[in-house]
């Protein structure tokens, strides 16, 4: 059908472009699309089938209890839930601020030459596989925590119940430390790239006000890529929930729940890969529904940062 | 178009070489403790029989089991014995076949790491949390003149699901009965102290980094990174340290039911090395495949004959004779193709 505003006189010349590439394009992309739904509930199908029985046996207290013992068949999720919940905050609280401050001095700060180098170590970082960064863990990180940097925390700090107790060496600090450096260059490349869309005016038009460095990246930068930065925190959160093998090796395997960070912890994806391998019938059942678990944490806590989000963005438009 | 004749060549190719040698493939999976014994009796075996290949995937005990029970494989491995209800399981009787021993060591790390004997129940007791301190008197008594540390015990155990662990625990159930009653026995299970880190090379690696850390790992893998081992008091008195022919001794000394389901921890003999376990090679009394049963009772016949020879080398003891031969008997029953 020929637009209103053209004279109907006009013949076209040419046949008009065939909708079929695109009808197409939309049903292929549509249907890539429903794959990432469907596999998340092919997942999630999955682990609830695998852990029936133990569903069934232990219901809620499953959640809320503190024990895991293979010998009596007694499993509790607890220390675990809890253990990758404070790793993972930890290691948004080392993260965060290291992460946010290198993207805005690789923006707003450093000298052009310096820019592209460093974002490539950060980019490297990110390649270092989990299991090197753990070794690496066992015997650099850890040896110097117990020894030089735990010590000095406790003397200092020791009134606090975080630094209380025995300095074992693996604790729910390292792992926390060891999931920062795994974060770190994400939160950083993304938060990057975020801040580097900020358009030139938004900057120029602060520098016009008067306004000094420190004002124009907090104005006119920061509130305006903070959406995006939050996203890149996210990102970096749901990589914290799922880390494994670096964390299970330096953070001690103890499922218990203890308000220092001094004591060894336990993940719930740690003891999936620690006992998965010789678990059968109710124990075996009991991993899967640890996984369970952990698939809705990771997908609860997404949420609850999109919701925190929404009000977050909510606020900027008022003002 | 060049491809598609390149594929039917190469696919040609294929059929050609796989009748040519006629090769039978037998797979296997289970426990990855004997594994390193294992994939060198295989490779031996190929020089012996070239129309045999082996197929082996250490998965773990607990996947071997599991395996053959639902005959996905042709022959499973584990670490400790299969219990009555797995057993029950499986669609026909499946045979127990011991191949190698090994050796749980206790290791530390103390100043200048001297030479320690310890007893059973201090063992237990440090790894319930009870003996905390190393200049502790059941430790200090038993070991005249050694410098002994007024430092924490830092118990390290393994955090995966384990064979090793089996044996420590099984070891630990038999010496203290409070670990029986409050802990008990399994491939991983509630450690009342101490720190979890993964395998041998994990814990390990925990101990050495830590002054004052006291665990337990494969005698393999100590011997071979000269890790300081502890003397171990036996059942009959006697402090013993682990080697292949105190396992061996342990062997001879324990008492073997006919099914070759037993525990071999605590052996009675005078030399016997206490915290040892055997494996075991799972495969079905009945064989379904005529030829792929007679290919396997050879390999298990040479396997218990000049495999055995091979063991000591590796780290691995070896079945004493009367064992051995009790063992053949058993596998020259099984029935092929029935």
């Amino acid at each position: 059908m020929p637009p209103r505003d053209k004279p109907p006189a006009v013949v076209p010349r040419m046949k008009p472009p065939s909708r079929l590439g695109d009808q197409v394009f939309s049903i292929f992309t549509l249907c890539m699309a429903a794959t990432v739904l469907v596999l998340i509930l092919v997942v999630g199908w999955q682990l609830w089938s695998g852990s029936r029985m133990s569903i069934h046996q232990f219901g809620f207290h499953f959640l809320v209890s503190s024990d895991w013992d293979p010998v009596n068949d007694n499993y509790g999720a607890l220390p675990f839930i809890f253990g990758t919940l404070v790793s993972s905050v930890l290691a948004l609280v080392i993260a965060v601020p290291l992460s946010v401050a290198t993207a805005i001095y690789l923006t707003e700060l450093a000298p052009l030459w310096l820019r592209q180098p460093i974002v490539s170590l950060i980019e490297m970082l990110a390649a270092i596989p989990s299991v090197i960064l753990g070794l690496w863990g066992i015997f650099v990180m850890v040896p110097w925590l117990r020894v030089e940097v735990l010590p000095i925390l406790q003397r200092y700090m020791g009134w606090c119940p975080l630094f209380h107790g025995t300095i074992y060496g693996p604790c729910m600090l390292a792992g926390g430390m060891i999931i920062a450096i795994m974060i770190i260059p994400i939160i950083t490349s993304v938060s990057r790239e975020i801040l580097v869309s900020v358009p030139h005016l938004q900057r120029e038009a602060a520098y016009a006000l008067g306004a000094t460095r420190w004002e124009v990246t907090r104005i006119a930068v920061l509130s305006y890529a903070k959406r995006g930065i939050f996203g890149a925190i996210i990102l970096g959160l749901g990589r914290a929930l799922g880390e494994t093998m670096a964390v299970t090796m330096v953070i001690g395997n103890t499922p218990q729940i203890s308000a220092s960070l001094f004591a060894p912890g336990y993940t719930l994806a740690s003891v999936i890969a620690n006992e998965f391998s010789e678990a059968s019938d109710l124990y075996l059942q009991s991993l899967f529904e640890i996984g369970l678990v952990l698939f809705c944490v990771t997908i609860l806590v997404n949420l609850l940062a999109q919701l925190i989000l929404k009000t977050f963005a909510g606020a900027t438009v008022k003002q | 178009m060049i491809l598609p004749k390149l594929m039917a060549g190469l696919f040609a190719g294929c059929l050609l070489t796989a009748s040519a040698m006629a090769q039978l493939t037998m797979t296997g999976a289970g426990a990855t403790f004997p594994y390193p014994m294992y994939s060198k009796w295989f490779d031996e075996y190929a020089k012996v029989d070239p129309a045999v290949r082996f197929n082996y995937q250490s998965i773990g005990s607990g996947g071997g089991q599991k395996q053959i029970i639902a005959q996905t494989v042709d022959f499973g491995a584990s670490d400790g014995p299969m219990s009555d209800a797995n057993l029950a399981k499986a669609p026909g009787k499946i045979l127990h076949i011991p191949t190698v021993a090994g050796a749980v060591v206790m290791t530390y790390n103390l100043p200048g790491n001297p030479a320690i004997k310890l007893d059973g129940p201090t063992i237990a007791n440090i790894f319930l949390g009870t003996i905390t301190k190393w200049n502790d008197p059941a430790i200090a008594g038993q070991n005249p003149g050694v410098q002994l540390p007024d430092s924490d015990i830092i118990v390290v155990h393994r955090s995966d699901g384990s064979g090793t662990t089996y044996i420590f625990t099984d070891y630990l159930g038999k010496v203290s009965p409070t670990w029986k009653s409050s802990v008990g026995s399994n491939t991983a299970v509630r450690w009342p102290a101490g720190l979890g880190a993964k395998g041998n090379e994990g814990v390990s690696g925990q101990i050495e980094q830590t002054p004052g850390s006291f665990g337990y790992v494969e005698l393999i893998y100590a011997a071979q990174n000269k890790l300081p081992i502890a003397q171990i008091k036996n059942a009959a008195g006697n402090y013993v340290s682990p080697t292949t022919d105190s396992v061996t001794a342990a062997l001879a000394s324990a008492q073997v039911p006919d099914d070759f389901r037993f525990s071999m921890t605590n052996a009675p003999g005078a030399t016997s090395y206490p915290i040892s376990g055997v494996t075991w090679l799972l495969v079905y009394h009945k064989q379904q495949d005529a030829e792929k049963g007679k290919k396997m009772v050879e390999f298990l016949q040479w396997a218990l004959t000049k495999g055995e020879d091979m063991a000591a080398p590796l780290d691995y003891a070896p079945l004493p004779q009367a064992l051995r031969d009790r063992v053949l008997k058993r596998i020259s029953e099984i029935q092929v193709g029935g």
